[in-house]
């Protein structure tokens, strides 16, 4: 059995990206992702510069399935928060389902407001998660409706 | 677990390398990375011992190209192959799109290639997952060594469906975007079924 695709829809996209942008500002964090728990980034907001944003989703989501496998190992389903303190910038990341939101901040804003923040926000987060798995396609947006042998064979050109 | 999203139009798909240990996983992926022009690729992340075995995971984002307006991005993902990291290589697993078996031909390595593939098999199914439904490709790769098993043996012994099998020399490249494509057409044929 394989997992039915995960689909994003632009409506949906942009919601997402106006939660973060509040989140954003409420935490004044300096960056903000919701990565899915198979590592792919679902969505970023704030100061991303040159940051390499798809590795670290996956590493995110390694570092979020490793400590989970460490939890249920004690008896833990898993450990719904984690906090990595760096020098300069830190990483609050919260788990929310299927998605993590993976907050980086700085000295502009504290461990202690961000985790606040995040659990603000996670009730409304996880209502819009529970409708982008809900989702399916419709029919005529597959972007494999209409694929050919030849349109796949021509990305190996 | 495929991802697609609408707003940036892009298919994300997430292929795992899977295999014994020492069989030529990273390698696969070192070749793809150094092989690739840097705006089809990201970063090859390797989270490796002080001796360079894959201690988490590999991981190497790849861009093949737009079909019908819509970039696909495939996510490669290699396991440590190591007996011990058991534990790493299920939770590696979770969310595959597409595997790829890594055998070594080497005739000393036979054993752990099969222990590898039930290994597999096992942890597949742990994620709920059916390797005879998932896209799948075998790999016999290290083809250029003297102390191998003929093609036909190591087929008859590792093949489990009629997957595409791949010859290989992953240290020179032989056959590592062949595997790379085989397994990528079975992905996204896959989907389109879906």
């Amino acid at each position: 059995m394989a997992d039915t695709p995960l689909l994003l829809r632009e409506q949906q996209y942009h919601q997402v990206k106006a939660v973060l942008a509040r989140l954003r500002m409420d935490s004044a964090a300096k960056v903000i992702f919701l990565v899915d728990k198979d590592g792919q980034e679902i969505a970023s907001q704030g100061e991303i510069g040159n940051l390499d944003t798809t590795s670290l989703a996956s590493l995110a989501a390694g570092n979020v399935a490793a400590t989970g496998g460490m939890a249920q190992l004690i008896g833990e389903k898993e450990f719904p928060t984690l906090s990595h303190e760096g020098e300069r910038e830190s990483i609050h990341i919260s788990v929310i389902g299927r998605l993590l939101l993976i907050v980086v901040f700085d000295e502009r804003s504290s461990l202690g407001l961000v985790k606040l923040r995040s659990k603000q926000i996670s009730q409304q987060l996880s209502a819009m998660v529970d409708e982008i798995s809900k989702a399916e396609f419709n029919d005529d947006d597959s972007p494999f409706g209409e694929i050919t042998d030849e349109d796949i064979d021509s990305l190996f050109k | 677990m495929t991802f697609i999203n609408y707003a940036s139009r892009e298919i994300n798909c997430k292929i795992v390398y899977y295999g014994p240990g020492l069989c030529g996983k990273t390698t696969n992926l070192q070749h793809i990375f150094e092989s690739t022009a840097p705006q089809a690729r990201g970063k090859l992340i390797s989270l490796a011992t002080e001796t360079d075995r894959t201690l988490f995971f590999d991981f190497m984002p790849l861009e093949l190209g737009t079909v019908r307006g819509f970039k696909t991005r495939f996510h490669l993902y290699t396991v440590p192959g190591q007996v011990f990291y058991d534990a790493s290589r299920k939770l590696i697993l979770k969310g595959v799109d597409g595997v790829v078996f890594v055998a070594d031909s080497q005739e000393e390595r036979m054993d752990a290639n099969v222990e590898a593939l039930h290994n597999l098999e096992e942890n597949l199914q742990a994620q709920g997952y059916d390797l005879m439904k998932i896209p799948y490709v075998l790999q016999l790769n290290k083809r250029d060594l003297p102390n191998i098993i003929p093609v036909e043996d190591l087929t008859a012994e590792l093949r489990r469906k009629e997957e595409p099998v791949v010859e290989a020399v992953a240290s020179n490249g032989a056959g590592v975007f062949d595997t790379l494509k085989a397994v990528a057409k079975l992905v996204l044929t896959e989907l389109r079924k879906g």
